[in-house]
């Protein structure tokens, strides 16, 4: 028998980005809101603390901050006729764990989607034609606009000090900033962080080429920044230990520091660490969620939260498990095309271009975010006419970080041990970075999320199943790219251009990003999409889903700015608008 | 086998001398190597009492650390570098014994894409591949890998890195791969794990460690190389 607690206004699952601003958004409203975490408790001034934070081996070898796969990870197979198994350790991706969620071990890449890409069907058919899009790409307009979201950009990227530079402010194009960004209606809060020497080499030669270089957008403070929650964030130390390491300096955005801070001061907050949620309690009669119910980890005990209405703030693997276990809206199903929930399951196609110059790069000075990018390779920035493939993404040098277990390139036909090889390690450590390639995923028919018939968690509950691999539009992306690449290369005077990794089937043991997106997507249609255009269950009306999982497809930026947007953006649509009469914001 | 009759820990010191003699002349360096003194780690391997590791497997793994990282005008070898004491602690705790590690069944063949599939924790994992290697050794050479020459012992990685030695049950290539992660991880981490004695292999490359708070060098040292003395996390313990 379930232990039952007091009634909520909200109860939401998990808290990453995502958890933290809708909570904070919601109690700002009035409401009484219960988060509930799986991972631990994280204080940033106890966890992460010099020296023990440099610690290459703990963070990114053994992955130290991330979901323990013993707890919970996915099955993969590339096609819906073969058997999935287990990723048994984390290799192409990991996920993330503990208060803060992601938020507190990404790199701060801060980006806004292009305009286009909110009305990716729409924009693709009226520039190319009605057959410009293949059958099997499933791409899908979100239901909503640049323009709807950028206030909520704006909000997010005040709340985080984003450094960097405008290309686009209110109209006006400037250069030095990314001109193809949708207008902003301001300046970033930071100015850009001092760009390295791989970005100063980058940005003259795709300047010579004609390219519009520009600082990347980063959430790693160029200088201390009081943010609008009143707290303080610390001056970025050019670490070089960001992507899956917390933050000493206070300087890398997390909700940690940016959110969390004020809304445990709030008492209509109540965070549940150690809470591991099982199912959603689903009344399908009435088609309301009555709440959750977790193992509270203390305990060993089963605990059920009722609430008015459930938000979940998870990773797409378990917002989309939760409401297929639930039994809310028609699975996908890839065979026939028909039903909702998991499709459009999409991740990052990347490419990268090791370069070997004479310059002295010093790799381990380095942030987060790459230090400089072009966008003229990204989405619908460039005419695809005759190219036999759709979608982009930004290209950029990535320095950051020098730590040598895993950052130390050799020219290619170098021994992969013995002396010749240390020789060559020591001669090109400080004279060597990649240049990469962060390209869109497109929707496809076969790749997609369900729940696994196998394979179960810690609890008992089914692992997620992802069906993915990468397809011809991504192969030819890649190569497309790969040549731009090699021109830049050779524009940057690289004396040695490496092996350009390419991809055939998707490897879960490769590393690439852990950007998934997509299996609960957001839509203007209720038989093409799980969520309407505020995130809001189209099935049930006081479920809402916030994350990746709702983009219909995924763009060639990294997705953070655009998941706290979103979040902005339904949390005001429920407390302008759904708190005072609670049922569906769009009709179905 | 007459090998067998010479103590494994004596045979064990004389075979890492002759494999860093042997690794100069590979490497084309033996002139400056012999005009120079190699650069010391801290401490020395040798008579190491380990966690975990049989006298065997310790054998076994030194022999192939010091072939992945002889002794040269960079670096001592692997296992006075410490790779020997780095693999018996992994293997000894908690990664060793499974942790952070999906156990549950059934336990399918996969595709390489799928990564590793077996039951075996890490520790059984090494157990089980050191005696397929040694198995495979005594077929094609007649004895055990930490008993081949240098060039053997060169020529055994080679065949399981591109797949071509088989062994009976074991697959060869993913046990090389995991064998030579583990030397770079020993060789490269913080020498707090017991590798990178003396941060060698830091001053070898030039990673200048903690604290690493570069916020006042990022603009004064754009293109100019930075030279410091590494600092490791025991220096500021």
């Amino acid at each position: 028998m379930a232990k039952t607690m007091k009634s909520v206004d909200a109860v939401l699952v998990g808290v990453g980005w995502s958890g933290s601003i809708m909570a904070r958004e919601l109690t700002k409203a009035g409401l009484s809101v219960v988060a509930l975490e799986r991972g631990a408790q994280r204080t940033p001034g106890e966890d992460f603390t010099l020296p023990s934070v440099r610690d290459e081996l703990k963070y990114r070898v053994r992955l130290e901050l991330m979901l323990d796969t013993a707890t919970e990870t996915v099955t993969m197979r590339h096609e819906p006729s073969e058997t999935a198994l287990p990723m048994r350790r984390w290799g192409a991706f990991p996920l993330g764990d503990g208060l803060g969620g992601a938020g507190t071990h990404w790199n701060g890449v801060t980006w806004r989607f292009t305009p286009s890409e909110f009305v990716l069907r729409t924009h693709l058919t009226d520039r190319y034609g009605k057959n410009a899009i293949p059958d099997d790409m499933m791409i899908q307009d979100w239901g909503i606009t640049y323009e709807d979201l950028e206030p909520h950009y704006d909000r997010f990227e005040k709340l985080c000090g984003t450094s960097g530079r405008a290309g686009n402010l209110r109209g006006t194009r400037i250069e030095g900033g990314n001109v193809f960004e949708g207008a902003r209606s301001d300046e970033y809060p930071n100015k850009p962080l001092v760009m390295s020497q791989a970005g100063l080499i980058f940005t003259k030669a795709t300047r010579e080429l004609g390219y519009h270089p520009f600082p990347t957008p980063a959430s790693n403070s160029s200088a201390p920044y009081v943010n609008t929650e009143g707290l303080t964030i610390g001056l970025c130390e050019y670490c070089g230990h960001c992507e899956l390491f917390g933050c000493e300096a206070n300087a890398k955005a997390s909700p940690n520091i940016c959110v969390l801070p004020v809304l445990m001061q709030d008492p209509r907050f109540e965070l549940r660490t150690h809470a591991y949620v099982s199912r959603l309690i689903y009344d399908k009669a009435a088609k309301k969620v009555r709440g959750v119910a977790y193992i509270d980890r203390h305990t060993g005990e089963e605990v059920e939260q009722p609430a008015e209405m459930v938000v979940l703030c998870a990773y797409p693997f378990n917002n989309v498990g939760l409401i297929l276990a639930a039994g809310i809206g028609e699975p996908y199903d890839p065979l026939t095309s028909k039903g909702v929930v998991g499709k459009n399951y999409c991740f990052q196609v990347n490419a990268n271009l090791p370069i070997f110059v004479e310059e002295e790069i010093n790799p381990f000075i380095g942030t987060g975010a790459t230090p400089a990018a072009i966008d003229d390779f990204q989405g619908d920035n460039f005419d695809h006419s005759g190219l036999g493939f759709l979608g982009g993404g930004f290209l950029a040098p990535t320095v950051s970080g020098g730590r040598p277990i895993q950052v130390r390139a050799v020219p290619l036909g170098t021994p992969r041990w013995g002396s010749a090889w240390k020789e060559a390690t020591a001669r090109w450590y400080n004279h060597t970075f990649p240049l990469y390639f962060h390209g869109s995923s497109y929707a496809h028919r076969t790749n997609y999320l369900d729940l696994d018939p196998n394979y179960k968690d810690a609890i008992g509950r089914p692992l997620a199943r992802m069906t993915y691999n990468f397809k011809p539009n991504d192969h030819k992306m890649s190569a497309y790219v790969m040549g731009k690449m090699m021109e830049i290369a050779r524009a940057a005077n690289a004396k040695i251009i490496g092996n350009p990794l390419t991809r055939n089937n998707f490897d879960a043991t490769v590393g690439g990003s852990s950007h998934h997106t997509g299996g609960a997507i957001m839509g203007t249609d209720p038989r093409a999409s799980v969520l309407n255009r505020y995130l809001q269950s189209w099935d049930v009306s006081n479920l809402f889903v916030m994350g990746g999982a709702a983009f219909p497809q995924n763009a060639g930026h990294n997705p953070t700015g655009t998941i706290a947007a979103l979040t902005y953006w339904s949390a005001q649509a429920i407390t302008s608008q759904y708190i005072k009469s609670p049922g569906p914001l769009v009709p179905a | 086998m007459s090998d067998d009759a010479i103590p494994r820990r004596g045979f064990l010191k004389g075979a890492g001398a002759a494999g860093a003699a042997a690794a100069t002349v590979l490497s084309g360096h033996s002139d400056a190597a012999q005009a120079q003194t190699p650069p010391t780690a801290a401490e020395t391997a040798t008579n190491e009492a380990h966690l975990t590791l049989t006298v065997t497997e310790a054998a076994f793994l030194s022999a192939a650390y010091d072939t992945f990282i002889p002794a040269d005008r960079l670096s001592p070898s692997g296992t006075d570098c410490g790779l020997v004491t780095y693999i018996d602690r992994q293997l000894a705790g908690a990664w060793g014994n499974g942790a952070r590690f999906y156990r549950n069944g059934p336990f399918l063949p996969g595709k390489p894409e799928h990564g590793y599939q077996l039951p075996l924790t890490p520790r059984e994992y090494f157990a089980a591949g050191i005696k397929a290697v040694n198995a495979w050794t005594r077929k094609v050479y007649g004895k055990d890998f930490d008993r081949l020459a240098p060039a053997e012992r060169d020529a055994a990685l080679k065949a399981m890195e591109t797949g071509k030695a088989e062994f009976a049950d074991f697959n060869a290539k993913p046990f090389f791969e995991a064998l030579y992660q583990t030397a770079m991880e020993g060789f490269f981490a913080d020498p707090i794990y017991g590798g990178n004695r003396n941060k060698v292999s830091w001053r070898m490359v030039g990673y200048p460690g903690l604290p690493a708070s570069y916020s006042a060098k990022a603009e004064a040292y754009r293109g100019k190389k930075l030279n410091i003395e590494p600092k490791s996390i025991a220096d500021f313990s």
